[in-house]
């Protein structure tokens, strides 16, 4: 932006005022006006997303899951998230459960990469051990919900292949519809059909398909707001399975962004001094 | 100064009250945070095989309360009790109390790094093993609870740790030995002669108040997590010696705590669906079961695999193999001389967080087989339920150690109410 206004600046009063002008259409031509092909364009989209939510530092926030099965009995499940951003690699979470009673200030530690398998950690209060565990349990239940662990932890870029698909109405807005393949064998999708909203490229519907692409599960994405004037953040995530008839409902509150947190809080040691 | 130092002490007394009367759990404005949870639960094991010795019963039930008392100041400090008691209403030695957690924390940064200071009475956990706790030496068994000897007692402590990039380094001073629980008379799961445990001997003569030191390495890079450690202090082992009466028998056995120094190793590898794990020490200073002073190496290495969401439910199923070795073989101070032990576990991950677990230990040196079963099933947010199975199988009657419990074999069964 910077050498734009520079150039604006300059161009009116300077000689040479074909040569701003070439840089200008030279760096609007660099973005997306050359023929962009379908891959090109569900990347660009994907990596915009993922810029606009680009130094937000760190935040917590309290979640309350509502886990139902095919028959509408209920169960409840409580817990504090805290995301920490790594700029150079995935970003750290944390998840301290305080309900169910008997999994109280059990705490979950994932030190995601973009390249390789993630860390994760398990502290289990009642023998304060700290376990290391394996993160091949990616496409397994998080807390008996319809939640994957793939699905809690961050959805870095670098884990999937794009492709835009089409634009399509959602709701009062527009959105871009892209399908995204993981790269990870552990992945228990075959792939998934996310839709951004124009406007923001927030993510409002994912479809899941299952390893034998079978539309599994679609997780809608509600009660968008936004934080320090720039991170959207959703309040209500319901996750609906398909194939089992179960839902989990997901809601988020009190978003902290830009607190003390630190990397200290995401290692081993302060695993253990966790509440 | 002064008046906030006399503040601070009377604080968490007061906040203690109001949270009990006003209930837990909120962020006060005296800007001291408090929480109490907890648990009680109700335990019934049976017996089916009579008895071996006199008066042990073929029943036992009892609870456990374990409450948690939580305070939290604003500056970070926090302050953590945890008292615990159990009734048993067949081994009056069962009917005991326990100090599991008593410790004040604070930490802060230190340049990069960072540094917690913890002190008081506390709980620590090295390992990586399922079978054997061989590395694990800062807190005494509490060995009365379970024969699986997993739950300890509370250690007073002063436990420093430094933590940075380069790695986690603790320091311990432990100022006070607990000794070891055994059951009584009446108690089921005990050797042939009773446990004097009122008369315990020591090596050093400052006895239980010989001031023990340790301290760890710990770090973890890509797939490995390592720890290497050293304890020098009082075993918290207890050397069976036998109590002669006055006509020359043997009446009982005393514990004996001898002054000793092991070197500790815990490495795991997690690859994919692969964990494998080992445990080795070295420990000098103690004496065998021929009661000769003997330095030895013991190790156990081990692996575990799981298929993670088999037949395409969320369940997982989980294998362990793991061996278990003490170079003094039949002089092994340890059950574990040579021993393998073979589990699986099966979580369903359901709403209920529903497993069971099975294990079975084998002797290579003698017939003897431990088979183990346990459920676990979430019934309500607040209640839970545990069924357990311990079974002997083939006692060898030259298995010293095993052959005194041929008999007792139990089921357990235990409700909890946490809150």
């Amino acid at each position: 932006m910077k050498t734009i206004d520079h150039c604006f600046g300059r161009c009116l009063f300077s000689l040479p005022f074909a040569f701003c002008i070439s840089l200008l259409i030279g760096w609007s031509l660099s973005t997306p006006a050359h023929a962009e092909s379908a891959e090109e364009k569900g990347l660009r989209i994907a990596r915009d997303a993922d810029a606009r939510d680009h130094g937000f530092s760190n935040y917590a926030a309290q979640q309350t899951m509502v886990l139902r099965n095919k028959h509408g009995q209920e169960s409840h499940r409580k817990l504090r998230v805290k995301i920490l951003e790594v700029p150079e690699d995935g970003d750290k979470s944390l998840f301290v459960f305080d309900n169910p009673r008997d999994v109280q200030g059990t705490a979950f530690l994932v030190h995601s990469h973009k390249e390789g398998p993630d860390d994760q950690w398990l502290y289990l209060p009642a023998l304060k051990r700290v376990k290391r565990i394996s993160s091949s349990n990616r496409s397994g239940s998080f807390m008996g919900s319809e939640f994957a662990y793939e699905d809690m932890t961050a959805q870095d870029v670098d884990k999937f292949t794009y492709q835009y698909l089409r634009d399509e109405p959602c709701g009062d807005l527009t959105c871009f519809v892209v399908e995204r393949v993981p790269t990870d064998k552990d992945s228990g999708y075959r792939r998934q059909l996310v839709w951004f909203d124009q406007d923001e490229l927030r993510a409002q519907q994912i479809h899941f398909y299952d390893r034998k692409d079978t539309h599994m599960k679609t997780l809608t994405l509600e009660e968008y707001a936004q934080y320090l004037d720039k991170f959207w953040r959703s309040g209500l995530m319901t996750m609906v399975n398909h194939v089992t008839g179960k839902s989990t409902t997901m809601m988020w509150k009190d978003f902290q962004f830009q607190t003390k947190l630190s990397d200290r809080d995401f290692t081993k040691t302060g695993l253990k001094r966790v509440r | 100064m002064l008046h906030r130092n006399v503040l601070s002490r009377i604080a968490p007394v007061a906040v203690l009250i109001s949270g009990i009367v006003f209930g837990s759990g909120v962020r006060a404005e005296s800007d001291i945070y408090f929480d109490f949870s907890g648990k009680i639960s109700i335990e019934n094991r049976w017996f089916p095989q009579t008895n071996l010795y006199s008066h042990q019963s073929r029943h036992s039930s009892g609870f456990v309360f374990e409450p948690e008392l939580y305070f939290e100041g604003a500056e970070g400090w926090s302050f953590t009790l945890v008292p615990f008691f159990r009734h048993d209403s067949a081994d009056s030695r069962r009917t005991h109390g326990d100090l599991r957690e008593a410790y004040f924390l604070l930490f802060g940064e230190l340049g990069e790094d960072e540094w917690e200071l913890r002190v008081g009475v506390d709980r620590i956990f090295w390992g990586v093993i399922e079978s054997n706790h061989l590395v694990d030496i800062i807190n005494q068994v509490d060995a009365i609870e379970h024969p699986d000897q997993e739950v300890e007692l509370g250690q007073l402590m002063a436990h420093l740790t430094l933590s940075g990039k380069w790695g986690i380094a603790e320091f311990f001073v432990l100022p006070h030995h607990r000794e070891r629980t055994f059951p009584g008379r009446d108690g089921r799961l005990r050797s042939g002669l009773i446990v004097d445990e009122d008369h315990p001997t020591y090596e050093s003569s400052a006895e239980q108040w010989h001031t023990d030191f340790a301290l760890r390495y710990s770090h973890n890079f890509g797939p490995f997590d390592i720890g290497i450690s050293v304890f020098d202090g009082t075993s918290r082992e207890a050397l069976l010696l036998p109590r002669f009466g006055p006509n020359g028998m043997i009446e009982g056995l005393v514990p004996h705590y001898e002054q000793i120094r092991q070197f500790g190793l815990d490495a795991q590898m997690t690859l994919e669906d692969w964990i494998w794990k080992l445990e080795a020490i070295h420990r000098s200073g103690a004496q065998n079961l021929s009661y000769e002073e003997d330095d030895y190496a013991a190790l156990v290495m081990g692996v575990e695999y799981t298929f993670y969401s088999i037949f395409d439910s969320p369940a997982d199923f989980s294998l362990v193999w793991e061996w278990n070795y003490d170079e003094r073989g039949e002089d092994a101070t340890s059950i574990f001389d040579d021993d393998l032990f073979f589990a699986i576990r099966y979580a369903l991950n359901d709403l209920h967080d529903t497993a069971f677990f099975f294990s079975m230990m084998q002797d290579r040196e003698h017939s003897t087989n431990v088979l183990f079963l346990e459920f676990d099933r979430r019934l309500t947010d607040q209640w839970s339920m545990n069924i357990e199975g311990f079974h002997l199988l083939n006692s060898d009657e030259k298995d010293v150690q095993a052959d005194p419990i041929r008999r007792d074999s139990f089921l357990e069964l235990r409700l909890n109410y946490n809150f």
